[in-house]
């Protein structure tokens, strides 16, 4: 239904064995596609930057040196981020006072009359509350029909002033209602306004002025894009809001404005929106809104998926060919194809598994291995397996149908053979000798 | 003053404000903000970078103007990668020249759209019907008001119908527009059928030989099949009272949202085929960025903008327009 995370990632996740760890280069445009992904999930621009760097720190300490699956490490590691940045605070709402006051806003159709209904059917419900819902929105048309309607369908009591058009005295009166009837809670709708209308922005600070409120909740609909930022910002620095709640999470969006919003104000989400219906509310979840954000409906397809230039199975097969001897020009062959496909050879050249970062000082060009894939391909695909039955004339049909000359092939398959002996070296862990080797032997160009 | 010294200058006046607490939260905030190569498309760098006095850093910055559009990564990818071909081409530009091509590749991918009221007549028989469409939230039914003030302010005689029978109040709230702009409306009772609303609305509509019917609709997510379907209900009951209605299905579209609304787009067309788009609140902050990519995958026009919440903010969307405040503070 939308593009995920994972599907990104595939393209990305360039994974090289080499020691099992995740190097600094393809660490980079991993971050990118996170990043890239991020912002698809509508986190806002900076926030995705930043939290891609706190993501590639980790990426690149020393706990993910030894991991055989990067990627599902990576993605474990972002989750667990997020989720931790968004989530840990307490998401109660402070009800210590007689009666306590809860001041809700945000932008209009953000769902904020609707929350209110929800809000006030939870606390009856859930903690015995006798809440009063307040209308205070006199600007929208029929405004005060629509919290009136919810407060009968939940049996609440409901505070209106039909034709006074001043929201503060409204809520101050209704205060006074509520002590008078035994009203342990005050809920008190607003207007939908914008942050940059100045006017309306006067007028919820003088409603918080007046009353005092206990609570003060900022109600953001969960699809909202790149602006959460600017509106998060204002609402916050002139209300000092104490929690978010996060609406129409029905929908398929990937809320990820609920990242955006925790990293520019830092408070907490409170409470979801999951329906219409006045049942439909909901505490806040980290995690789940975690892989929510991150698309990761199908985590272990993603693994599956993961596109690894040189995947495990590749990777020990090599590996056990090398400690047989029987590492042959085919499987050369195979990782010079896994090298090309990652693109520049020079960056990437220390990372061929087996040999390990001593060749990486090594001079060697994007074209240094046309020559040898060519003479590669001439042989028959028992020769590329046995490379010891390369005899004279199996040498000079190589030649002629590669391009090349015997000296070529010679130069290969002494090349070759050193490679071989360097890889086994690596493997049994004596790097020391074989950068003596090297020190000794440049790699030729062909 | 040009495009680049405007962003530049954006940025400057960041680090100058260090006096008030407001500003030094930005400064915080803008810590993440370091001209480092971290753009998302290093591609364009090489060529343009290369053939003009455009930086790195320049680029960066347009990246970023696009992307806090709510433009998306897709369609900025394809705004930059005809940015890059059109400068492979041509000479040595300077700013200014990347500033106006840049602007014209944006607005190539917006759909030529055209106002309803062009296409009203008051000769024809049977009446222009109008169905708004939505998830909850956008505006659907001030966006009506307005768009019944305009016709009514051209002499054409509107008939509205109220079919959001399931929101508190919604008719409520149509019945007050409706007494606001001064046109007639059919209604029942909340909770009937929605269906129902529609094709009585169109019976009178016919009778009384109304110029426009514009249909106001529940709110609804796209993803929720059951209210997709009921949509689809709609229209073609429609459809039986008068042959080719509606012959516009608007969707409401919120400037704020985010790249959801491509999901909106894709589902409300696979439902009822949605011919126009009308944007609202973009008297706020949010740019709406969003429609360019819809308009381009979808070829949806966008017919209408949202710009308050009184019965004349309403403006028909012009694309030079659009494009120049994606650009702007």
């Amino acid at each position: 239904m939308f593009e995920n995370l994972s599907e990104k990632l595939d393209k990305a996740f360039k994974v090289l064995k080499g020691q099992g760890n995740i190097s600094e280069i393809n660490v980079a445009q991993t971050m990118k596609e996170i990043r890239k992904a991020l912002i698809s999930a509508d986190v806002d621009y900076k926030t995705a930057k930043e939290f891609t760097a706190s993501v590639r720190e980790k990426a690149l300490g020393q706990e993910v040196l030894t991991t055989l699956k990067p990627g599902e490490l990576l993605t474990k590691i972002m989750k667990d981020e997020l989720a931790s940045l968004m989530g840990s605070d307490s998401a109660t709402i402070n009800l210590s006072s007689k009666p306590s006051i809860i001041l809700v806003a945000g932008l209009q159709g953000s769902g904020k009359t609707t929350f209110c209904g929800k809000l006030a059917h939870y606390l009856k419900i859930k903690n015995k509350k006798s809440p009063l819902l307040v209308a205070c929105d006199i600007y929208r048309p029929a405004a005060i029909d629509q919290i009136t309607i919810l407060a009968e369908q939940i049996l609440v009591d409901v505070y209106k002033e039909v034709d006074n058009k001043d929201p503060i005295i409204i809520s101050k009166n209704a205060i006074d209602y509520a002590k008078k009837n035994k009203h342990d809670v005050v809920i008190i709708d607003t207007a939908g306004r914008l942050a940059i209308d100045e006017p309306m922005m006067q007028e919820i600070t003088n409603i918080k002025s007046a009353v005092h409120p206990d609570e003060i909740l900022f109600v953001v609909d969960s699809m909202t894009g790149q602006d959460a930022v600017n509106t998060a910002k204002t609402f916050n620095d002139k209300l000092n809001f104490d929690g978010v709640v996060l609406t129409k999470l029905d929908g398929d969006t990937r809320g990820g404005a609920a990242l955006t919003i925790r990293s520019v104000v830092d408070k907490p989400i409170k409470f979801i929106g999951t329906s219409e219906k006045m049942d439909g509310l909901d505490v806040f979840h980290p995690e789940r809104m975690a892989g929510r954000i991150l698309g990761m409906g199908d985590v272990i397809s993603l693994v599956e998926r993961a596109q690894q230039q040189f995947d495990e199975q590749e990777a020990r097969k090599i590996q056990k060919k090398i400690a047989k001897n029987t590492f042959g020009f085919d499987d050369f062959l195979s990782q010079i194809q896994q090298i090309k496909k990652m693109g520049n050879i020079k960056d990437l050249a220390g990372m061929i598994p087996g040999v390990g970062k001593a060749i990486k000082d090594v001079d060697i060009d994007d074209d240094a291995f046309k020559g040898i894939e060519s003479i590669i391909y001439s042989m028959t695909p028992f020769e590329r397996s046995n490379p010891n039955i390369l005899n004279g004339s199996r040498k000079k049909r190589i030649a002629l149908g590669s391009g090349t000359n015997v000296p070529e092939i010679n130069q290969l398959i002494k090349q070759f053979s050193q490679m071989s002996k360097m890889q086994k070296m690596m493997q049994s862990g004596g790097a020391s000798k074989m950068m003596e080797m090297m020190k000794g032997n440049n790699m030729p160009k062909i | 003053m040009t495009f680049f010294n405007k962003i530049k200058n954006l940025f400057t006046k960041v680090e100058e404000e260090n006096i008030s607490e407001l500003s030094q939260k930005k400064v915080k905030l803008h810590k993440g903000l370091e001209k480092t190569k971290s753009s998302l498309f290093k591609k364009i760098s090489r060529t343009v970078v290369g053939k003009s006095k455009i930086d790195e850093n320049d680029l960066d910055d347009i990246e970023e103007i696009l992307i806090t559009s709510d433009i998306g990564i897709e369609t900025t990818l394809k705004i930059i990668e005809k940015l890059e071909e059109r400068v492979e081409k041509d000479k040595y530009i300077n700013s200014n020249e990347l500033n106006n091509i840049l602007k014209i590749e944006i607005a190539n991918l917006l759909v030529n759209n055209s106002d309803i009221i062009d296409d009203l007549d008051s000769e024809k028989n049977d009446p222009y019907v109008i169905m708004v469409v939505g998830v909850n939230g956008v505006g659907k039914t001030t966006t009506i008001g307005k768009l019944a003030y305009k016709f009514k302010k051209s002499g054409f005689n509107v008939i509205l119908g109220a079919a959001d029978t399931f929101r508190a109040a919604a008719i409520d709230q149509l019945v007050i527009w409706a007494n606001r702009v001064g046109v007639e409306i059919v209604k029942q009772n909340m909770g009937s059928d929605p269906a129902s609303v529609a094709f009585d609305t169109l019976q009178s509509a016919k009778s009384k030989n109304a110029d426009v019917v514009i249909i106001d609709t529940a709110g609804r997510l796209h993803n929720k099949v059951n209210l997709m379907n009921e949509l689809a209900k709609i229209k073609s009951v429609m459809s039986k009272v008068i042959p080719n209605a509606p012959h516009d299905v608007m969707l409401v579209l919120d400037a704020s949202t985010g790249q959801n609304a491509i999901e909106q787009a894709k589902q409300f067309s696979a439902v009822t085929q949605v011919n126009s788009l009308a944007l609202t609140k973009l008297d706020g902050t949010a740019k709406g960025g969003v429609v360019i990519g819809i308009s381009d995958q979808l070829k949806i026009p966008v017919r209408y903008i949202g710009v308050g919440e009184g019965m004349e903010d309403l403006q028909i969307f012009n694309k030079e327009d659009f494009v120049d405040t994606l650009f702007t503070n």
